[in-house]
């Protein structure tokens, strides 16, 4: 990390970097506002909204139903979860406690395919993001394995609009199971490629530990959530601080950043933490796969959905972090407020914090291990 | 060792022209042919890189677009005319200059980094006797010609009115003033063996002994020092942190577009080639065969795999597998950043080539104290 030197001394004058919102490595579109003084960059102002799409105001306006596929178009690398923390608050508003257990399971199975689709999007992007193209290639690959089971499941590739509140849109395809763990079995040793080729590369150590270290204090002052948060040694996941779903029927780990190639809650650590998480929703996935029971999906849908008066907030555990719903009910079929909590959006606030003092280089590196996505940022 | 320019003077003297008009005009007709192979060169690296690209991730690559109705197919061939059809589009496409941009400085600088490249060419033997001139000083010149080429790099940053592309020219001007240092330390080496800077000198004393690459240690580890710090030189993977697509957009070339976009490129790829060459000449034997330098007594009728008809194919084979491995390492590696890459070069690199130095100037001297 370098310091800028006292100023005065060399009389260097700071000059205003635009980096975005078109660039390459912005992963959307961000703007970076860097002032830099040469290649070493002092302070980093991330400018918002450049794809702001009303989402919380709209959803005043929308019945309950109406606002579940809005709810994917969120986090459009992460749908499935998306949805899924929406169908649970709302559940939650109308009192829903028990759903049919094969509702469930479908919806822990394909969130955990769909954290494993977002992870290898965000580990193939953390590798361009250094310079190396093809693992992206490869995670890309891998994932399109996914996108093809969630074409079969639900008719769509992004965004799915599957997971209603109260059960499903439809049940599984007949042969899912198999071809699921045919996948796994094929995915596994991928895995072992990509640590070969990227992880244990010494250049990639070299570009990303000790890099943007997050101390464990400021992590939790910033609200950092996620797997970023895990990278700095911190084993918070909901799924089993907050078990949600089905989610404490299954015997799995939290991995947590340790420092292996630097200091704990460097770059190499969020990074890597993603590459461990995969290898755990792998775990659940057997487990929920071997046990998936039979039963009817659409059962406990309610007929119309219109809540008594109150308050909800729930919580959820998405690819990228701690996604919060509060919803406030004036006994309508519309909420009368919406308000999402956006775990990217705590997340890229701690950019200045941990690259100042780094070089614009480091900055890429640092807002890739984030691994942000600007649709939910903005919503 | 006779040049072309030499045979071409010679035989034009008939004509009873003055001497130097006749030098003037025959100049002309190696530059063509240099032009020539830049281009060709350029075209077919682009296929074979994008074809290599494909295969390392696992995909086709261009498949589309054929050569005179002969499209390749599903096979490894597919898309064979797609860098033609790349050349032609980019030649026919729109030259945009920027409203703030210097217009001069900016239509400048791809000529100065093309005529770097294709000057250079000049020193080059293709093969024995295949060189357009065959000076005393060639190593001296192609490491001063290969440098001028930085000068329009700065340039077009410069006058590109872009902040990305005045990193990407600042980043460039330090990387290759630098790296020229640990290059020219290792040519120095086999300077030092040789005794002559010529380039026919220095392959005909590897085809006296032995390749340079298996002459000593150090030689040894001179090749891998030269070969890396040609690849930074040459602005590739892991040290392309000047056109570091994921950081600087383009780098220096951020603002070009066009033909003057296509003329960098072909500079890009000359330069591959060049610097492919000068390690295969100094370090892998030039155009001598590899059966030579196993000396396991080849019959007779095979000794014309070693002379100079077969020495282009000899050479070229060295250069392309460099080039192979460059892009090998394109495809594999991350990008270093720019004060590891200083690193690398400044407190690795430069000691261990000063070291070296010193220590194949023992070895000669005990070498031939010891069995001469």
């Amino acid at each position: 990390m370098y310091k800028v030197l006292d100023k005065s001394i060399i009389g260097a004058d700071e000059m205003v970097l635009n980096m975005g919102p078109q660039h390459p490595s912005t992963h959307g579109v961000l703007r970076l506002k860097i002032v830099t003084d040469g290649e070493i960059v002092s302070h980093i102002e991330p400018i918002i909204g450049y794809l702001h799409r009303c989402f919380e105001k709209h959803c005043e306006n929308l019945s309950y139903e109406q606002i579940a596929p809005f709810a994917d178009r969120c986090d459009y690398l992460a749908a499935m979860h998306m949805g899924h923390a929406y169908a649970i608050s709302v559940e939650k508003l109308l009192g829903i406690e028990e759903l049919p257990l094969r509702v469930e399971y479908i919806r822990v199975i394909l969130a955990e395919f769909q954290r494993i689709a977002s992870h290898l999007i965000a580990v193939g992007v953390f590798g361009l993001d250094v310079g190396a193209i093809t693992p992206f290639t490869w995670t890309l690959r891998d994932r399109e394995r996914i996108i093809d089971l969630f074409e079969q499941v639900t008719g769509a590739r992004l965004l799915y609009n599957y997971i209603w509140p109260g059960g499903l849109a439809h049940d599984l395809p007949p042969n899912f199971v198999s071809r699921a763990l045919e996948f796994l079995d094929y995915f596994e040793p991928q895995i072992e490629e990509y640590n070969n080729l990227l992880t244990t590369n010494k250049i990639f150590i070299e570009r990303s530990a000790d890099v943007g270290v997050m101390p464990k204090d400021v992590a939790i002052n910033y609200g950092v959530t996620g797997p970023s948060l895990r990278g700095s040694g911190i084993p918070f996941d909901l799924r089993k601080d907050e078990p949600y779903s089905i989610y404490n029927k299954f015997d799995f780990d939290v991995p947590v950043g340790q420092g292996l190639m630097g200091t704990v809650g460097d770059s190499w650590d969020r990074y890597y933490v993603k590459v461990l998480e995969i290898k755990e929703s792998i775990k659940i996935l057997r487990q929920a796969l071997a046990q998936l029971p039979e039963g009817d999906v659409q059962a406990a849908i309610p007929k119309k959905i219109r809540p008594k008066k109150g308050e909800v907030y729930s919580r959820y555990e998405t690819a990228r972090g701690d996604v919060g719903f509060y919803i406030r009910s004036g006994g309508k079929n519309m909420p009368s407020r919406l308000k999402m909590r956006s775990p990217a959006y705590c997340n890229l606030s701690i950019l200045n914090e941990i690259s100042a003092g780094w070089m614009i280089s480091d900055v890429i590196t640092i807002l890739g291990s984030l691994d942000i996505v600007l649709g939910e940022i903005d919503r | 060792m006779s040049s072309i320019i030499d045979y071409l003077v010679d035989s034009l003297s008939f004509t009873g022209i003055d001497d130097s008009l006749l030098l003037v005009l025959a100049i002309h007709i190696p530059a063509i042919a240099i032009f020539l192979v830049m281009v060709v060169n350029a075209t077919v690296a682009v296929y074979m890189e994008r074809k290599i690209a494909a295969f390392m991730q696992d995909r086709l690559g261009p498949m589309e677009v054929g050569l005179f109705g002969f499209k390749g197919g599903k096979k490894f061939w597919g898309g064979i005319g797609q860098t033609i059809a790349d050349a032609i589009k980019l030649l026919s496409k729109e030259d945009i200059i920027p409203d703030n941009a210097d217009k001069k400085l900016m239509l400048l600088a791809p000529f100065i980094i093309f005529i770097g490249a294709f000057v250079t060419f000049v020193a080059i033997p293709f093969s024995e006797n295949l060189v357009v001139s065959d000076f005393n000083i060639g190593i001296f010149y192609i490491i001063a010609m290969s440098s001028v080429g930085v000068i329009g790099i700065i340039l077009a940053g410069w006058s590109s009115n872009n902040k990305w592309s005045l990193y990407g020219s600042m980043r460039a001007a330090a990387q290759i003033v630098s790296y020229e240092i640990p290059i020219g330390l290792t040519l120095l080496l086999v300077v030092i063996v040789v005794g002559s800077l010529n380039l026919g000198d220095i392959v005909q004393w590897q085809a006296d002994n032995r390749w340079f690459i298996l002459h000593s240690p150090f030689t040894f580890i001179a090749f891998f020092i030269y070969f890396i710090s040609v690849v930074a030189e040459t602005n590739r993977t892991p040290f392309d942190i000047p056109e570091a697509e994921s950081e600087l957009v383009a780098g220096w070339m951020t603002e070009y577009s066009g033909f003057k976009w296509a003329i960098f490129f072909l500079s890009e790829y000359a330069n591959m080639l060049i610097v492919s060459i000068v390690a295969s000449i100094v370090f892998l034997g030039g155009w001598l065969s590899p059966l030579a330098i196993l000396n396991i007594g080849i019959p007779q009728q095979w000794m014309f795999l070693d002379g100079p008809v077969l020495g282009i194919f000899w050479i070229m084979i060295k250069a392309i597998f460099l080039i192979f491995v460059m892009m090998w390492f394109r495809w594999t590696f991350p990008r270093l950043r720019v004060d590891q890459l200083m690193y690398l070069c400044w407190k690795v690199f430069i000691p261990f080539c000063l070291a070296n130095l010193f220590f194949v100037s023992i070895w000669e001297l005990l070498w031939s104290a010891i069995f001469k």
